[in-house]
């Protein structure tokens, strides 16, 4: 099988993997490779940790088989290759919908894991894994383990966000959460100025289950619109489907200009105060436009998310905002929201209290990784982090600095799991 | 509800093209070798929201175990609407050439067992006047070419076996589908390169049922494989010979 197709969101241009492997079932042992394995799901994952160069890939997505599901409490088992867009098909006719949701349904259930992942309700919710009823994990040494938070709570603690290197998930167990209908009454208020966003937020978040930020990245003062929603007893027709985009064009199409322009105009469309949408254009507006990651064209791009602590959030979002508009470089989709005190169950969760910050940047080489390390330096002053998931050059001590339990971590690894992510950040390279 | 059999369910097609028929309430009956992977295909059904799964294990070509799977999958259906025959395998050319009894297995697993099951499936449907008889074939039933003429031969016998079941059924109310894909990403080829005509299970089985739905004859996957096809098949055979197809 060739690697052709198996690359990584931010398609940075990193070396192939030199081998793709597959399970046939889930009850398969993994198969035999002389170097390193990594469970791949579906590519939605920025960076490298999905990727491991020059060793092999285990392709998940075969392993998409729906187990069991209770309409009656929405408790639902499927295997790990199984995409959040399979369960949402199946469980939002008859009245259920994920627990949590990051902004694409296109990743698998394996990578939900692996990364903990968190969408607009952390506040509400918490993470991914705090939803995960249990799991399987196989190792090479031929092990299974049903993980659950109360059997095998070390392994499960471990592989919640624990980037496929403790094993490989074979099956998932998830509890739901019942909905009344296919909609999402939203809430829309444009603000300027940051203050602005922590008090409407602080509102947003009391009154509502969903709150997220756009921000426009590259206005003096930071402006945007506060967007928040709730489950609603409606049902409205879906969207038409995804269209791709066809092809990549010979440079990026994200460039100062074309960002001020398009943040000025999405910063001044009619934003209706309240609205009624179907679920797919609040939860996944990006997945209306497939493949939009080759808007960035050849070169590729990075995604920056960060997380700092609520004592350093307000000073240190309004530095990292000023540093990137003196920069010129930003993203048309930046978000902020800010993160509840529910604990990631994971060992290398990456939600923490306090705020995130997520933007995407065009790959210009040495300009943007130089605005990175000054993003850096205000993240790790602050106490904060950045997401695995979206990174492509995090240096290794950023990592550590960001996750106290690393070493506690590194003794659940697969002796066979690598991904090109891990031996950059712990530098086996 | 449409009360549908598959034969070789669990190849990629065939599951892809149940998990469309039971998200629209179908009962379905599978059909295939292996019992683990029968029930786990059957459990995924049941949420997708299959009306009813059962399962029955058989190597299809074992002719002598048709008559009692295809009597039980219309009990356990309760009548038959669809049937569609999937099973096959992708020989080793190579190794044919230099087997005939592996050649003969070829021909066996790809055109005599669905010939085996066509008849008797045809009989039954002209019996109770209505129902759709559907049959994986390829394209490479339409030429004989030097790559995989063994599995070509046997994909075209069924063609042309299909072409007279359906002139014999017409007029009875049974409809024949013959389904040629053209190359498709499946475990079954997996070992082969794959560049840009190669479609995924999910597009073919996507096609296939809204051709039992249009009561179509014949049908290429993805549809311009009926292009590629056309001049394929009208090469002269002159020319033909001398090329490396």
């Amino acid at each position: 099988m060739s690697a052709e197709g198996f690359s990584a969101w931010g398609r940075l241009g990193w070396p192939p993997a030199a081998e793709i492997l597959r399970l046939p079932s889930r009850s398969a042992p993994l198969p035999a490779t002389a170097g390193t394995l990594l469970p791949y799901g579906n590519g939605r994952s920025y960076g490298d940790v999905c990727l491991n160069p020059g060793g092999a890939l285990l392709a998940m997505r075969g392993l998409d088989r729906f187990i069991a599901f209770d309409a009656d409490t929405g408790v639902l088992v499927c295997e790990a290759g199984a995409l959040l867009a399979d369960i949402l098909d199946v469980c939002v006719p008859r009245g259920w919908f994920l627990p949590v949701t990051p902004g694409t349904r296109h990743v698998t259930v394996g990578g939900a894991i692996a990364n903990d992942v968190h969408g607009k309700n952390h506040h509400a919710a918490g993470s991914f894994g705090a939803h995960l009823r249990a799991f399987e994990l196989l190792r090479s040494d031929g092990s299974r383990r049903r993980c659950a938070p109360d059997e095998n709570p070390a392994w499960f603690a471990a592989t919640v966000g624990g980037l496929g290197l403790t094993g490989v998930v074979t099956w998932a167990e998830l509890q739901l959460r019942r909905i009344a209908g296919n909609a999402v009454a939203v809430r829309n208020t444009r603000f300027t100025g940051l203050d602005a966003f922590f008090a409407l937020n602080a509102e947003a978040e009391r009154q509502h289950e969903y709150a997220v930020a756009w921000i426009d990245c590259l206005a003096k003062t930071p402006r945007g619109v506060l967007i928040a929603g709730d489950h609603a007893a409606t049902d409205l027709p879906a969207p038409r489907g995804e269209r791709n985009l066809p092809l990549t064009p010979p440079f990026s199409l994200i460039n100062e200009t074309s960002l001020r322009a398009f943040n000025a105009v999405y910063y001044g469309k009619p934003w209706p105060a309240r609205e009624t949408v179907h679920h797919r254009p609040y939860f996944y507006p990006l997945d209306a436009v497939g493949r939009w990651n080759r808007l960035y064209g050849p070169r590729g791009f990075y995604q920056y998310q960060s997380a700092v602590p609520p004592a350093a959030a307000a000073a240190a979002t309004a530095e990292m905002l000023a540093a990137i508009a003196e920069s010129g470089q930003g993203s048309f989709l930046a978000v902020l929201k800010n993160f509840g005190e529910r604990p990631s169950p994971g060992l290398l969760s990456f939600p923490m209290a306090g705020t995130t910050l997520a933007l995407d940047f065009p790959n210009r080489g040495a300009a943007t990784l130089s605005l990175f390390e000054r993003l850096d330096a205000i993240v790790l002053a602050a106490g904060g982090r950045l997401y695995p998931a979206k990174d492509a050059r995090m240096p290794a001590a950023t990592f550590r600095a960001g996750y106290p339990r690393l070493a506690e971590f590194s003794s659940f690894v697969d002796p066979k799991l690598s991904s090109g992510f891990w031996r950059r950040v712990m530098e086996q390279n | 509800m449409q009360k549908i059999l598959i034969v070789g369910a669990t190849s990629a097609i065939a599951e892809a093209a149940a998990r469309r028929w039971a998200a629209r309430g179908a009962a379905l009956f599978l059909v295939g070798r292996r019992a683990a992977a029968l029930d786990a295909m059957a459990a995924d059904l049941r949420v997708r929201g299959a009306a009813n799964v059962g399962t029955r294990v058989m190597d299809a070509t074992d002719l002598g175990a048709h008559a009692a799977a295809l009597q039980e999958a219309v009990a356990a259906l309760g009548g038959l609407d669809v049937a569609l025959i999937a099973h096959g395998t992708l020989p080793d050319q190579k190794a044919c050439e230099a087997s005939v009894e592996l050649t003969l297995r070829e021909i066996d697993s790809n055109g005599l067992s669905v010939i085996a099951l066509a008849t008797r499936l045809a009989n039954l449907l002209e019996a109770q006047g209505h129902g759709t008889l559907a049959v994986i074939g390829s394209v490479a039933g339409d030429r004989g070419r030097q790559s995989n003429y063994v599995y070509g031969a046997a994909k075209g016998m069924v063609a042309r076996f299909l072409e007279g079941l359906r002139n014999r059924l017409a007029k009875q109310g049974v409809r024949v589908l013959t389904i040629k894909p053209g190359f498709v990403d499946t475990p079954m080829t997996a070992a082969l390169p794959k560049g840009a005509l190669w479609a995924q299970p999910a597009d073919v089985a996507r096609g296939i049922v809204a051709a039992v739905d249009r009561n179509k004859d014949v049908v290429y996957l993805p549809g311009f494989w009926r292009a590629i096809m056309l001049v394929v098949r009208h090469i002269p055979e002159s020319v033909f010979k001398r090329l490396s197809l």
